[in-house]
């Protein structure tokens, strides 16, 4: 019972940095129409900014506005440079560009940081753990993402749903060119709604890297599941993203946890944790063909 | 006539290629013709969907894979003479172990597209993602055929009369089976059934409205791009002597996308000219900087941001266009 509960806690964990990726980009797409694969690379460069800064001046907590400020200031180049070129072309061009964009991203990171691993200095505050209730024992760090990703949540719905610009946005994922025949400037709103997903990558970027190692190809790793919690939740919704994502986290982190054991009652150790292992890999994107085949325009859909 | 120009000349260099690689003493030039031959054979069918049908789809590399696997397995079951399930025995003859790479490729795109083509837009493209992404895990998961490691084929597959030991004579195999493939690709793409496909790329709500199931056109072209993919793939495997769960990445999808586009969307010659382009380009990037993939992308990049329609799009300009 606490090993469930526990992994339960490590899903929400999950499920809350996937809210992060898939709640910046999931705008991207429904009120853009950009398919954004180099959203993974904001969260690595969010992620090796922040633990560059955290190592040279010792301080975890300055490394928090040095990740954010570079995933943003990079989202910005990018969008000026690249994305803005993209709106009017069709889904393909902008797979290949975006590609293409996590190529010229990755090398660079090698170029400046090599492909070793660099890891996060934690504060000492988050040594150890601490027991929540009798008997169960969670590292304290853990809890401090899923408190930041909750906020976040609650902080955007207030941000969607009581300003002006969440006004924007709404209107923008439900019907982009009436709110552009409105008189809105959508190029402005385009620029802060990108700025603002890489925001949030490059938060759970750094967030992350104290748990996961910050690494090369992190960005990709993360970027196949993030997409599947968009198409499930459906594109353009906030709300989808948070029910997908924490859902989703929680099945990928239960499925890890859980499926080798299962599978060890009947056969072999080895095969069964292989087996276990991929099968479980397998999970999340079963689960969004299921949805899919029921619901093509997934759980929350914004707008025709 | 002047049809007829650019595949003679195409044949004519790939045909010499060996000869050309043994002259100049660079063996690797007829290993990188080969790759280019089965490359341009995976991008051309690819280009069937994505080109002429207007079908995004993500997950190509699974059914490249998914070819290779047949080879690979047939092969270990041949080696240790067990049957499969206790039913069919192994091979190592590649007239046999090829068609059913095709078929088995075939049946995989037959499940996946029935299922994928139901949705569209970003959903198709996602959903071909998730059933490759499936697909190669669970190859992964396959304890039994090596796992992430993969399979290792001792000896490339046997054709009677041929020394198959020899990488020359594989070469030219591999080039007459990529000649009767774009043979037989030139014929579809110029049927009535070409036609069609292109027509749902166009308007598809105009193909219904002609009284044309175009589902099924998608579907019959979808298992037909999944077919030269395993051909492709089960040729690829003979060549390495090795299959593995990487040749169905997600990013070799990626790669297939990029050829296509390369050499010009929608074109029967450009699949070739973006292979060869995409895999030279990577021969001599490579050989010049670890970090060639830095060059890849910004080139990639400008392609996708300033040249409409690729390789062929650009030459034609230069023409004078046909546009």
């Amino acid at each position: 019972m606490i090993l469930i509960l526990e992994q339960l806690l490590n899903g929400l964990q999950y499920g809350v940095m996937l809210f992060l990726l898939a709640a910046g980009l999931t705008l991207i797409f429904g009120i853009m129409g950009v398919i954004n694969l180099a959203h993974g690379s904001l969260y690595m460069i969010g992620a090796f900014a922040g633990t560059w800064v955290a190592t040279t001046t010792g301080s975890f907590w300055l490394g928090i506005p040095a990740g954010l400020i570079a995933a943003a200031l990079v989202g910005f180049l990018v969008e000026a440079t690249v994305i803005r070129k993209l709106y009017a072309r069709d889904h393909l061009d902008q797979v290949l560009a975006t590609f293409a964009l996590i190529l010229i991203f990755n090398q660079m990171i090698i170029l400046i940081f090599g492909r070793q691993p660099i890891f996060t200095p934690l504060p000492e505050v988050f040594y150890g753990s601490i027991e929540i209730i009798p008997g169960l024992f969670y590292p304290p760090y853990r809890l401090l993402i899923i408190a930041v990703g909750l906020l976040v949540a609650v902080g955007l719905y207030f941000l969607i749903n009581r300003t002006r610009v969440g006004m924007l946005v709404r209107a923008g994922s439900t019907n982009r060119d009436m709110v552009r025949a409105l008189g809105v400037d959508v190029r402005l709103l385009y620029t802060v709604v990108f700025g603002l997903g890489a925001l949030l990558a490059g938060l759970a970027g750094y967030m992350t890297g104290p748990i996961l190692a910050v690494q090369v190809g992190m960005g990709e790793d993360i970027l196949l599941a993030t997409f599947v919690v968009v198409v499930i939740g459906g594109v353009g919704s906030i709300k989808g993203a948070f029910v997908a994502g924490i859902g989703l986290g929680v099945v990928d982190t239960m499925l890890r946890a859980f499926l080798p054991t299962i599978l060890r009652g009947f056969m072999a150790p080895s095969d069964a944790d292989a087996i276990g292992a991929s099968v479980s890999s397998m999970g999340i994107f079963l689960l969004m063909a299921i949805v899919l085949l029921i619901r093509p325009k997934g759980l929350f859909a914004a707008g025709g | 006539m002047r049809k007829l120009i650019l595949p003679v000349l195409l044949i004519a260099i790939f045909a010499l290629m060996p000869l050309i690689a043994e002259l100049v003493g660079k063996n690797a030039l007829m290993t990188l013709s080969a790759r280019i031959l089965m490359y341009a054979m995976a991008a051309a069918s690819l280009n069937l969907i994505l080109g002429y049908g207007g079908m995004v789809s993500f997950g190509h590399a699974a059914y490249f894979g998914v070819g290779a696997y047949v080879v690979g397995i047939l092969y270990s079951h041949w080696m240790s003479e067990v049957p499969i399930f206790g039913l069919f025995p192994g091979s190592n003859q590649l007239l046999v172990t090829l068609p059913i790479a095709m078929i088995v490729s075939g049946l995989a795109a037959l499940l996946i597209g029935a299922l994928s083509l139901r949705t569209g837009g970003v959903q198709f493209i996602m959903i071909t993602l998730a059933f490759a992404q499936m697909i190669f895990f669970l190859f992964v998961s396959l304890t039994a055929y090596g796992g992430e490691d993969g399979i290792i084929i001792r000896r490339a597959n046997a054709v009677p009369g041929l020394n198959m030991r020899d990488k020359t004579t594989v070469y030219y195999v591999i080039l007459v089976v990529a000649v009767l493939y774009f043979a037989w690709l030139w014929r579809v793409v110029n049927s009535s059934f070409g036609q069609v496909l292109k027509g749902i790329r166009q308007n598809e709500r105009r193909m219904e409205a002609m009284g044309i199931a175009t589902f099924r056109y998608k579907l019959y072209a979808f298992v037909l791009a999944g077919m030269g993919a395993g051909l492709a793939g089960a040729l690829m495997a003979n060549f390495l002597r090795f299959t593995s769960p990487d040749m169905m990445h997600w990013t070799k999808s990626g790669e297939l996308i990029i050829m296509v586009i390369l050499g010009g969307l929608g074109t029967f010659f450009g699949p070739i000219l973006g292979a060869a382009a995409f895999l030279i380009l990577e021969f001599y990037l490579a050989d010049w900087t670890e970090h060639w993939q830095l060059g890849l992308g910004i080139i990639l990049l400008l392609v996708v941001l300033f040249t409409k329609g690729g390789i062929l799009g650009a030459v034609d300009r230069l023409k004078g266009g046909r546009q």
